[in-house]
């Protein structure tokens, strides 16, 4: 790969020991990939938060002395910042996490601690060139947005976000954003954890290759994060594309060919995955990735006449969560367990529940490895039904 | 015998080579505090990669692979030097931040080599050397 003369200087440890290591980190990237040079990015979104995930490895993090060169934020951590006794994390855990939290703070790294950075003023615009971890968010911006990241790991967004440059490859390009395989979606949609389990399925089908969506409905700004989380889940590719009928629903459909690789996805294929019924000792988990104002507030409507016979998390950026306080209180106010900065997948304190429930497929897949517990998938438009009235 | 390939993390080291031709997935596959191989599926499962010249086709599975090879420098479980048929973002980035030399791209096959022979990887020059 091509490097300029200060590029080479950086390399060289000229601009220290932190940034040489992030520039090593570009270059065998660039290299492998055979990218021709490095391009300036606009914002970066670096994973490896949690303790739970990244252990003693933040050492690593701990080790760097550089500040990050463009907007950078932070996925969700392993509790939340003010309430984690709570919630029955250790001591010992929340020291270690603190560690964790402080040592991306010191690089200048925003602590928002949340998948959905996009949500609370992060978006980036169409065709801007980033550099983001997290499988859901990368997804969501690639395809919804029009942004351009590949799907980055957590060291590697970090050292893009240091030298303020990532090597130009993958979905960076045009021709790198052409789908391969068309699903044909012969059912209608009608709630999030649908469009998630379409994500579950169509990620282990497509595997590296970029899906094309055709639906029968259109699908909102949740439904779509939904399907981005899920399919991050199951698959390795970074975006999709989707249109209604002849109409784009994502920003790039109509720019591309369509593949000429079908897959038929039926009724049947969906049904299956909410035919489970609620076990007594099940809590219901809402957020993943990170709920938006639309999902706190419909959390609200649903939740307002019935009396919760679970135990029901909501995890929410603190963010958001400042910004719709009337929500919130609500939401408190029912019963509901609100937890910012984390959520049932990256937090300890979710592995002593034996069951739990929610409308999320990506957290319906991580669950059991993550948390020990049995997961199942519900509609949000049914949770009325766990509960008594 | 010298063999040129690419230089992918700078460093040099020798040491007995252990083979495998399968991709290998740091998280879950390799247990970071032994060094140990615990992916029952694997070909090498049991083996201790520990201050060996693992020679393997690339990695696989999820990107905090890259945090574990610096979790085994840590602990002292990683191997000396690594060789690649071709490098993978998770194991080239891995051996970077752990400081671990790695080579890929040889002008000969790697798989080729007896477990056990001595290799010196210079990941600065990006060469290998067979003795």
């Amino acid at each position: 790969m091509y490097l300029t003369k200060e590029e080479e200087r950086i390399y060289d440890g000229e601009a220290g020991e932190s940034l040489r290591k992030a520039m090593e980190i570009l270059v065998a990237l660039g290299d492998i990939n055979e990218a021709p040079h490095l391009i300036p990015i606009k914002s970066a979104h670096v994973s490896g938060a949690s303790y739970k995930t990244i252990g003693d490895a933040y050492e690593f993090v701990e080790s760097l002395d550089a500040r990050v060169k463009v907007q950078t934020t932070l996925n969700p951590i392993g509790m939340d910042k003010e309430r984690w006794r709570e919630l029955g994390v250790s001591k010992e855990f929340a020291l270690k996490q603190m560690k964790v939290l402080k040592a991306y703070e010191k690089l200048g790294v925003l602590p928002e601690c949340t998948c959905t950075p996009y949500l609370i003023g992060y978006a980036p615009e169409r065709g801007e060139h980033i550099s983001w971890a997290e499988s859901s968010a990368v997804i969501y911006v690639n395809s919804v947005l029009g942004a351009r990241t590949n799907l980055e790991g957590a060291p590697s967004a970090l050292a893009a976000a240091l030298v303020g440059k990532t090597p130009l490859y993958g979905l960076h390009l045009d021709e790198e954003r052409a789908p391969s395989i068309l699903f044909d979606v012969e059912c209608e949609l009608s709630d999030a954890a649908e469009y998630g389990a379409l994500g579950y399925l169509v990620g282990k089908i497509a595997d590296d290759n970029i899906p094309f969506f055709k639906l029968k409905t259109m699908p909102n700004a949740d439904d779509l994060k939904a399907l981005s989380a899920a399919l991050g889940a199951t698959g390795s590719v970074g975006m999709f594309h989707a249109v209604k009928g002849e109409k784009g629903i994502t920003p790039e459909a109509l720019s591309y060919e369509k593949p000429s690789e079908v897959v038929e996805i039926e009724k049947k294929d969906i049904k299956e995955f909410f035919d489970a019924s609620i076990p007594e000792d099940a809590v219901l988990a809402f957020g993943c990735p990170h709920c938006s104002t639309q999902e706190l507030r419909e959390l609200c409507r649903l939740l307002r006449s019935v009396k919760s016979k679970h135990e029901v998390f909501v995890f929410v950026a603190r963010r958001l969560a400042e910004r719709e306080n009337a929500a919130i209180k609500e939401l408190k106010r029912l019963g509901v367990r609100v937890v910012c900065d984390t959520c049932m997948v990256v937090s300890p304190a979710f592995e002593r529940f034996s069951c739990i429930a929610t409308n999320s497929a990506k957290a319906f897949r991580y669950v059991p490895s993550m948390c020990g517990a049995k997961a199942l998938l519900v509609k949000t438009s049914n949770i009325s039904r766990c509960f008594e009235i | 015998m010298r063999i040129k390939g690419r230089a992918i993390s700078k460093g040099i080291a020798s040491g007995e080579a252990l083979v495998t031709d399968e991709r290998i997935s740091f998280l879950g596959g390799v247990d970071p505090k032994s060094g140990v191989v615990i992916d029952k599926e694997h070909p090498i499962f049991g083996e201790c990669v520990r201050g060996k010249v693992l020679v393997f086709p690339g990695g696989k599975g999820s990107t905090v692979g890259s945090y574990v090879l610096y979790l085994m420098k840590k602990y002292g479980t990683a191997p000396k030097a690594m060789v690649n048929v071709r490098s993978d973002v998770i194991v080239a980035v891995g051996a970077i931040i752990a400081e671990i030399p790695l080579v890929d791209s040889l002008e000969k096959d790697p798989l080729k080599i007896r477990i056990g022979q001595t290799v010196l990887v210079n990941g600065t020059e990006g060469y290998i050397e067979l003795s």
